[in-house]
C-alpha cells in the first residue's frame, strides 16, 4: 500500500499527525501516474501502441508545478501550527471542464483545445482554500456528451482499471478511472445524466450526484444547465462526504445554487440505518430500449448478477435495521431518456452558442472569410460529432413549429417524474421512504467499441441514474461487488437535500459488506 | 384622391442608469471607457459563467410599468434568445419572452393641439444589451463594453397617426424616464433607442398594411424627420397603384434621407426557451411595496393638477413639470410662499431656469433653495424691497448661499419705509421743481407718477413707492 492508495480521510490525518508531508502524498500520486497513466490526452491522433491500450489515460493535464507548490504550502502550515483547512494536503483532478485560472480547460474538445481560463470555478476555489492539492484536469466525453468517453476529442481515450479493454463509462471517465487506479483519493465531476455514478459504478469508486443547487456550477463549462450537477468520485463514502463538505453552499456567482444552510456530512455518518424505510422498485428492474426497427420502447429484465447485487445490498441493509419496502412504483422512469433527450438537447446547443471562433478557441478558415463562412468552418472542424448531434436536434426540438411537440411536452414529462419521488418520499404518503435502492446502470462496464458509435443506444447507459437529474434530487453510486472482474454498482436515491441521509446509507452498506472478499481485489492496471 | 392616414407604433430600447450591468458587476455605463475594457468573464460570455440578476435593474422595471400602468407580473421569467452574431458574445440573449415583468399599460399623450392621444403598450420587458460591431474596412471590430447592461424593451401598439404624435410620446417618455430616474434617456448616447414602424392606410381604414421598419435614428427631431418621409414615400407608392415591401431602413442624417438595409424575409426563430440559468423571478408583496412606497406624482398629472388647482396657463404648467428637481422646486417654493402661484412660476421659468442652464446644475443642486425664493418674493409683496432688487438677489444668494434677508440686511437694500426720510427728499423735490408743480396742480394729475420716479432715483431705488407717492400727493395739495 502506497500513500497514493489511501483514502482522502486517512491521507489529511496522516499530515495532521506529521507521520507524512503533503509533499510526499503528492510525490506519490505523481508515481502513480507516471506508472499507469501513460500518454496524457491530446489532439494527436497517432494510433494507439500496444502499450497505450494498457494504459489509464485518464489525465488531459497535470498540473505538476502548481500542485507541489500547493502541497509546500500545506507543509509550511503544518510546521506553523497552523489549520490548512478541512481537506489538507488532499490531491484531487478535476474533470476538464472546470474552470482555473491560467490553465487550459478543454471540455476534450478540439474548439476549446487552446483555451485558458482567466477565472477559477467556486467548487475549484473552495477546495483549494480548505487545503486540497489540485494534481491535474482529467479526460472526458466531448462536452460531457457522452457514457464512455469514446467522445473525447483527446486521445487515447481513457481505459477501465480493472480491464483496460473497457469503456470507463462517462463522462466523468478519467474522474472515475483516476481514482480507481490509485492515482487521486479524489476527483470532481459533473453529473447530467448520470456522469459522475456511471463512470463510478463501472469503475468501482464511489459517485455522488448532490441535490441540483447544492453546489455551485459557476465555473465549469455547461452542458444542461436545468440537469448539471458538480459532484464528488471518491473511494469511499467517508470522503464522497469530505469532498461534498467542502464544495456545497449558496454562491453569489451562481443564483441557482441552494441558500439553504448546509449541513455536518459527517456528523452522522456512523449513525447506521436503524428506522431507514428503502424501497425498492421493479421499474428500476427492467431495461427500457427502443426497438431499431418500429422505435417502440421495449423493456427487457437487467442482467440477474445486476439484481443480484441490489438484492444483496437491501439484505445488508436489512441486517443492519433498515426497513425495506418492496414493489415501489416509479412508473414515468422509462420515459427519463426520451424526455432528457430532448430537453438536455435544447440546453446543449443554446450552450454551444457562444463556440463560434470569435473571442476564444479553435477559429476556422482565414483571415478575410465572411463571417458565415468563419462560424461554418470553425463549428465544423471544431466540434466532434457529438456536439454536432445536439446542435441539430436541439435546434430542431426547439423550433417554433416544434416546441409544443417536443420540448414543451419533454418539459411535462419531467414534471411526472418528478412528481413520482415526490409520492414517495412524501412524509404523510404511503411509502414515506428515505431512499430509493436501484442498480446504478443496466449493465457493467462495456467494451471500448462495443456500441460503435451509437449515440441513442449509448444513452440509454443512463437510464437508471438519469431521472435524478430530471428531478433534481441527490442520488449516490456504491460500489457493490463484481461481473466477471467488472465492478457493479448500485444508486440510492433520496429526497431533496437528503446526501447527509444517502451518505449515512451508504456508509452503513460499506461496513455491512466490509468483510467481503471483493473488497479487497485491485483494478488491473495496479497488478 | 383618397386621403391617408399613417398608423405608428415605436420599439424603444431604454438603457437603466444602475450602478452596474444586469447580470455581473461591472459599471453599467461604458460611455467614457475604450474598448473591451469594462468587461469581465461573465458579460463577455466565457465557458462556465453564470448570470446573477442585479435587483436595482428589477426595481426600476417596476417603476416604468407602475408609470406605464401595466399590470406587473408578480412572476415572471427569463428566456433565452438564441442568434449568433459576433458582438452576442453567449449567443443568445437573454430577455423575456411570454411571461415578462409586465402587460399590457398604456400613456395618454397630451398634444399641443389640445386633444390627447392614448398610446397603448404592447409589450415591456427586461433585457441585457449586445456588444457593438464596427466595420473597418474589411474587418469587424467589435467592443463587448456595451454587453450586459440593461434595457427595458417597450413597444407601443400601432396607436400614433402622425410623425409629430410619435415625436410627442418619445418627449413624454423621455420625461418620464428622467423623472423616475430610470435613464438619462440621452438619445445621442443610445440611452433611449427608437425603432419605428410605419404604414399608410386610407383614412376611415381600420386595417393594418404592410409596415416599414425605420433604424438607428439618433434623435426626436431625426424620428419625426425620418417618419415623415417614410409616410409621404408611402403614400407615393400607394397612390401610383404600387405594392409597399417590408423594408427595414436606416436614417441617414447627414443627408436626410432614408436608405433601405434589408427585405426583411421570414420572421426569424429565436428558439425561445426559459434560462436555466437564472430561477423565476418572484416579487413579494414586501418587495414591491418597498420598491412602490415612494412612488411619485407623475409628470402628466402634476401638469394637470398645476393648470387646474394654480390656475398657471398650460406654457407655464408645462415648462413647471419638465423636470422633476425643477417641478419640486417650484412645488415647494409656493408651499413656503403661499402667495400668488403666477409669481412664483415667473420667478422660476424667467429667472431661475436661466441660472439652471447656465450654470448646467439641476433644481436641487442650486444654493438658492426653495425657502429663500420664498423669502424674496414676501420681501417684494410687503414692500420691503422692490421687485429689482429682488430679482438681482437670486444671483446674490446663489454666489454666496447667504439667506436674501441677510443680504438685504446687510448690504442695506431694503426699501426705506421711514416717513420723515421720504417726506424731507419728497419736500426738496417738489421745492426744486415748481414748474412741475404748477403743471400738476393745473390738473395733470398723472404727472404723480413722475414725482415718485424723482424721489425714487433720488434714494436709489430704496424708497417705498407707495409711501413716497402717499407723502408727494400729500405735499402737492397745499
Amino acid at each position: 500500500m502506497e500513500l497514493c492508495d489511501l483514502t482522502a480521510h486517512e491521507i489529511t490525518e496522516i499530515i495532521r499527525s506529521k507521520q507524512a508531508s503533503a509533499v510526499e502524498v503528492l510525490q506519490s500520486c505523481l508515481k502513480r501516474i507516471a506508472a499507469v497513466d501513460g500518454k496524457p490526452g491530446s489532439l494527436d491522433s497517432a494510433a494507439e501502441s500496444e502499450e497505450d491500450r494498457k494504459k489509464v489515460h485518464a489525465f488531459i493535464s497535470v498540473l505538476e508545478e502548481d500542485a507541489l507548490q500547493d502541497a509546500q504550502k500545506v507543509d509550511r502550515m503544518i510546521q506553523n501550527g497552523e489549520d490548512p483547512g478541512l481537506l489538507a494536503g488532499v490531491p484531487f483532478s478535476a474533470k476538464d471542464v472546470y474552470c482555473v485560472e491560467g490553465t487550459y480547460t478543454t471540455a476534450a474538445s478540439k474548439i476549446l483545445a487552446n483555451f485558458k481560463s482567466p477565472y477559477t470555478a467556486t467548487t475549484i476555489q473552495r477546495l483549494k482554500e480548505k487545503g486540497a492539492i489540485l494534481v491535474g484536469k482529467v479526460n472526458l466525453d466531448e462536452f460531457t456528451y457522452g457514457s464512455s468517453n469514446e467522445s473525447s476529442a483527446f486521445k487515447p481515450i481513457p481505459r477501465n482499471p480493472w480491464n483496460t479493454a473497457y469503456v470507463t463509462g462517462g463522462s466523468s471517465g478519467g474522474s472515475a478511472a483516476s481514482v480507481a487506479a490509485g492515482e487521486v483519493p479524489l476527483s470532481l465531476g459533473t453529473d447530467t445524466a448520470g456522469s459522475i455514478r456511471q463512470p463510478a459504478a463501472f469503475c468501482g469508486t464511489v459517485g455522488c450526484k448532490p441535490t441540483y443547487g447544492r453546489v455551485s456550477r459557476y465555473g465549469i463549462v455547461a452542458f444542461a444547465s436545468s440537469l448539471d450537477c458538480p459532484g464528488p468520485l471518491s473511494r469511499d463514502v467517508r470522503d464522497a462526504a469530505l469532498m461534498l463538505q467542502a464544495i456545497a453552499g449558496a454562491d453569489r456567482y451562481d443564483s441557482t445554487a441552494a441558500s439553504l444552510p448546509v449541513p455536518n456530512y459527517l456528523a452522522a455518518l456512523e449513525d447506521g440505518v436503524r428506522g431507514k424505510r428503502i424501497g425498492l422498485s421493479t421499474d428500476y428492474f427492467q431495461i427500457s430500449y427502443p426497438d431499431p426497427e418500429s422505435g417502440e420502447l421495449l423493456q427487457k429484465p437487467v442482467p440477474d448478477e445486476i439484481l443480484a447485487a441490489v438484492q444483496h445490498a437491501a439484505d445488508i441493509l436489512r441486517d443492519a435495521g433498515a426497513e425495506i419496502i418492496e414493489n415501489v412504483p416509479m412508473p414515468n422512469t422509462r420515459y427519463a431518456i426520451p424526455a432528457f433527450f430532448v430537453i438536455s438537447r435544447v440546453e446543449a446547443a443554446s450552450n454551444l452558442h457562444r463556440y463560434d471562433g470569435v473571442k476564444y478557441g479553435y477559429r476556422g478558415g482565414k483571415p478575410g472569410d465572411d463571417l458565415l463562412s468563419m462560424y461554418r468552418k470553425t463549428r465544423n472542424e471544431g466540434f466532434g460529432m457529438q456536439p454536432k448531434l445536439r446542435v441539430l436536434m436541439g435546434m430542431y426540438v426547439s423550433g417554433a413549429q416544434y416546441a409544443e411537440q417536443y420540448y414543451n411536452r419533454a418539459l411535462k414529462v419531467r414534471a411526472m417524474i418528478r412528481r413520482d419521488f415526490e409520492r414517495i418520499f412524501d412524509h404523510k404518503g404511503s411509502y414515506r421512504l428515505d431512499a430509493l435502492l436501484t442498480p446504478t446502470t443496466t449493465t457493467p462496464a462495456f467494451q471500448i467499441g462495443a456500441m460503435g458509435g451509437d449515440s441513442v443506444l449509448m444513452q440509454y447507459a443512463d437510464q437508471f441514474t438519469v431521472s435524478a437529474n430530471h428531478a433534481g434530487i441527490p442520488g449516490i453510486s456504491l460500489p457493490a461487488g463484481f461481473s466477471n472482474g467488472l465492478p457493479i454498482g448500485i444508486q440510492l436515491l433520496g429526497p431533496d437535500f437528503s446526501e447527509a441521509s444517502l451518505l449515512q446509507i451508504g456508509r452503513a452498506f460499506e461496513k455491512g459488506s466490509a468483510a467481503e472478499p471483493w473488497r479487497t481485489m485491485k483494478p488491473e492496471v495496479l497488478k | 384622391m383618397t386621403e391617408y392616414e399613417v398608423v405608428i407604433g415605436l420599439e424603444t430600447h431604454i438603457q437603466l442608469n444602475t450602478t452596474s450591468k444586469i447580470f455581473c458587476s461591472c459599471k453599467a455605463d461604458s460611455w467614457d471607457d475604450e474598448p473591451n475594457t469594462n468587461i469581465c468573464p461573465i458579460c463577455s460570455g466565457l465557458p462556465g459563467t453564470l448570470p446573477v440578476l442585479n435587483k436595482a435593474v428589477v426595481e426600476k422595471g417596476v417603476l416604468l410599468a407602475k408609470a406605464m400602468q401595466a399590470q406587473i407580473r408578480m412572476l415572471s421569467f427569463f428566456d433565452r434568445k438564441n442568434y449568433f452574431y459576433p458582438d452576442l458574445p453567449k449567443g443568445y440573449q437573454i430577455s423575456q419572452y411570454d411571461l415578462s415583468l409586465a402587460s399590457g399599460g398604456y400613456m395618454d399623450v397630451p398634444m399641443p393641439e389640445g386633444y390627447i392621444r392614448r398610446v397603448n403598450i404592447h409589450k415591456l420587458h427586461l433585457e441585457e444589451d449586445a456588444g457593438k460591431t464596427k466595420n473597418a474596412g474589411n474587418q469587424r471590430l467589435i467592443d463587448f463594453n456595451r454587453c450586459g447592461v440593461p434595457l427595458i424593451e417597450m413597444v407601443t401598439e400601432p396607436d400614433l397617426r402622425s410623425a409629430n404624435e410619435a415625436a410627442q410620446y418619445l418627449i413624454r417618455l423621455r420625461q418620464l424616464l428622467r423623472w423616475l430616474n430610470i435613464s438619462e434617456a440621452d438619445m445621442e448616447k443610445g440611452h433611449l433607442r427608437c425603432d419605428a414602424n410605419v404604414s399608410v392606410r386610407p383614412k376611415g381604414s381600420d386595417q393594418l398594411f404592410t409596415k416599414t421598419e425605420i433604424k438607428n435614428v439618433n434623435s426626436i427631431d431625426n424620428i419625426r424627420n425620418a417618419i415623415e418621409h417614410e409616410a409621404q414615400r408611402q403614400i407615393r407608392e400607394v397612390s401610383a397603384g404600387r405594392r409597399i415591401v417590408s423594408w427595414t431602413l436606416d436614417w441617414d442624417e447627414e443627408k436626410n434621407e432614408l436608405r433601405k438595409m434589408r427585405s426583411k424575409e421570414t420572421e426569424a426563430d429565436y428558439r425561445y426557451f426559459r434560462d436555466p440559468d437564472l430561477l423565476p423571478l418572484r416579487l413579494s408583496d414586501q418587495w414591491l411595496g418597498d420598491i412602490l412606497c415612494d412612488f411619485p406624482e407623475l409628470p402628466l398629472e402634476r401638469r394637470a393638477r398645476f393648470i387646474s388647482q394654480h390656475n398657471l396657463p398650460e406654457y407655464d404648467a408645462d415648462i413647471l413639470t419638465g423636470e422633476r428637481n425643477f417641478s419640486d422646486f417650484f412645488e415647494a417654493a409656493l408651499g413656503a410662499y403661499g402667495g400668488d402661484p403666477k409669481k412664483v412660476s415667473n420667478y422660476l421659468i424667467n429667472d431661475i431656469l436661466r441660472m439652471l442652464n447656465e450654470k448646467g446644475l439641476t433644481a436641487n443642486q442650486l444654493k438658492i433653495t426653495p425657502a429663500y425664493l420664498a423669502q424674496i418674493l414676501k420681501m417684494v409683496d410687503d414692500g420691503k424691497i422692490n421687485t429689482s432688487t429682488g430679482k438681482s438677489l437670486l444671483d446674490k444668494v446663489e454666489t454666496s448661499g447667504e439667506s436674501p434677508e441677510s443680504i438685504v440686511e446687510r448690504e442695506g437694500l431694503g426699501l426705506v419705509s421711514d416717513d420723515s426720510a421720504i417726506r424731507a427728499v419728497a419736500e426738496k423735490i417738489v421745492a426744486s421743481h415748481p414748474k412741475e408743480v404748477e403743471t400738476y396742480r393745473s390738473g395733470k394729475e398723472t404727472l404723480i407718477g413722475w414725482f415718485t420716479g424723482q424721489v425714487m432715483r433720488e434714494m436709489r431705488g430704496k424708497a417705498d413707492p407707495q409711501l413716497a407717492t402717499r407723502i408727494l400727493l400729500e405735499l402737492l395739495k397745499k
